[in-house]
């Protein structure tokens, strides 16, 4: 028999919790801050991916798995069993995309980019990478940024500077990305602009 | 935590709250962007602060330190029953002190001192589009926020300036959020508008009849709208608050009796007694 492992101990207090990391992040991008994961998700959903799901995902918002998480059969049976989301088929659809392996992450027009009247109907992606940290990386630059800002982070696909300036010059379309690891969150939502590559 | 029996903590449930919260985060990713919500019933009238409760509501927890505002006075009724709700039904803390807030929910005001990093502006805002009293159709506006078209806006201010000499309106003053959506700041006086430009703190705004919530980032490109030759221009008082003194601060005109007789002393009630309680003193200070 294959128990599936607990969701929040109180689903209001550690979903507001994991909210405001997030909010904070993408409103200070590429400043990581703490976030608090749940403990023990079925690998390889990370404690932060697993926490971030809880907290915003519900029947109204299709998830997307890329394939590690996908091919592992309790990780959409944790994420069904505790929000109620649809498992998305294709990434255009689903509001929320969740990624283990970001290396392979599909391009950003493989996801949701919103409409001209409706620049809210996009995807947000979710990764989990190795380390985040602010003494190496891309610079950045744009809204909730004092100045400039770098944002050292991996793994990630080889080509993810120019992703991300093909993202911001969709705007105000586009992808908003999540960047989680051990402990931590950081936001690059499709307002800021990188400057420099790192 | 204490919370009124019964309720979910901060009133709403949770997935009212997530739904809220995407909307936010959608808010703060498109600066300036109306973003539609699911607006619910709140136990309060529209018009008394409902979308701006229910963004305070998501937002909130349990060590927060709610601040709430009506026209810069923390003592109003509208203030005082939006602090008790989150007192009943979240247990949290609240306070007078701007500096001492972390979620500060305000109808029509910026405090005049500072804001820091970390706090939470949340603005009561009845009507979020700013081009709706130019154009009815909201098919239509929102396709002009996709086009960038906002000629319609600049022709309103120039009108006010054929018609008055300079541009007269003084508040909901229309601004450009990082050169890109035209935005309404809530009905504030545009002697606020300054204050929202790269402002430290993160700016939510909260419609509840008309089910829109948008966002400025801090540090986040704050513009008035306005001509080469007639420059945006604050609103300037001759008298500095007749009892804390204040000059460069936003007043309210009170009347003092059926004769005639009136003071101007500061719309921002903590900003006037933390300066009195420092010892300055303006011309009707005991009287």
């Amino acid at each position: 028999m294959n128990a599936i492992s607990p969701g929040f101990a109180d689903p209001a207090l550690d979903g507001q919790c994991v909210f405001r990391a997030v909010m904070e992040a993408l409103a200070r991008p590429a400043r990581p801050r703490r976030l608090a994961g749940l403990a023990g998700p079925p690998p390889p959903l990370t404690p932060e991916l697993a926490a971030i799901a809880l907290a915003l995902a519900d029947h109204e918002t299709p998830l997307w798995l890329d394939a590690p998480l996908h091919q592992a059969p309790a990780v959409p049976a944790f994420l069904r069993f505790h929000t109620g989301a649809p498992i998305a088929e294709h990434p255009a659809a689903a509001t929320f995309a969740l990624l283990a392996d970001p290396a392979r992450c599909p391009s950003p027009e493989a996801f949701a980019e919103g409409t001209p009247d409706y620049p809210d109907r996009s995807t947000t992606l979710v990764f989990a990478v190795q380390r985040l940290s602010e003494d190496a990386g891309c610079w950045f630059e744009g809204p909730g940024i004092n100045g400039r800002a770098r944002l050292g982070t991996a793994p990630l696909p080889p080509d993810f500077p120019a992703r991300l300036a093909r993202n911001h010059a969709r705007f105000p379309l586009g992808i908003d990305l999540l960047l989680t690891a051990p402990m931590l969150v950081a936001g690059l939502p499709r307002s800021i602009r990188v400057v420099a590559e790192g | 935590m204490t919370g009124a029996i019964g309720y979910n903590f901060a009133y709403l449930d949770e997935q009212t709250k997530r739904m809220i919260r995407r909307a936010i985060l959608k808010a703060i990713a498109i600066p300036g962007y109306q973003v539609p919500f699911a607006s619910r019933e709140m136990p309060m009238p529209y018009g008394w602060g409902t979308g701006g409760v229910q963004v305070t509501a998501a937002v909130l927890g349990p060590r927060d330190v709610l601040k709430v505002i009506d026209q810069g006075a923390d003592d109003t009724t509208n203030a005082v029953s939006i602090r008790a709700f989150f007192r009943n039904t979240a247990g949290i803390a609240t306070t007078t002190r701007t500096s001492e807030a972390t979620v500060i929910q305000t109808r029509h005001r910026i405090p005049e001192g500072r804001l820091h990093e970390g706090q939470i502006l949340v603005f009561q805002v009845p009507i979020p589009e700013p081009l709706r009293f130019l154009e009815p159709r909201e098919t239509e506006t929102r396709r002009l926020h996709a086009l960038a078209e906002y000629g319609l806006m600049q022709v309103k201010l120039y009108e006010d300036i054929s018609r008055h000499g300079h541009i007269a309106t003084t508040y909901a003053y229309p601004v450009a959020v990082e050169g890109r959506y035209v935005m309404d700041p809530s009905p504030t006086p545009k002697f606020d508008n300054p204050k929202m430009d790269n402002s430290p703190a993160l700016q939510l705004f909260g419609a509840g009849r008309e089910r829109r919530i948008y966002a400025v980032p801090p540090y986040t490109n704050v513009r008035s709208l306005d001509f080469e030759d007639h420059p945006f221009r604050a609103q300037e008082f001759a008298e500095p608050c007749a009892l804390c003194g204040a000059i460069g601060v936003y007043l309210d005109e009170v009347v003092m009796d059926d004769r005639g007789r009136r003071m101007f002393v500061c719309s921002d009630t903590d900003h006037c007694e933390t300066r009195r309680a420092a010892g300055h003193r303006g011309g009707a200070f005991g009287l």
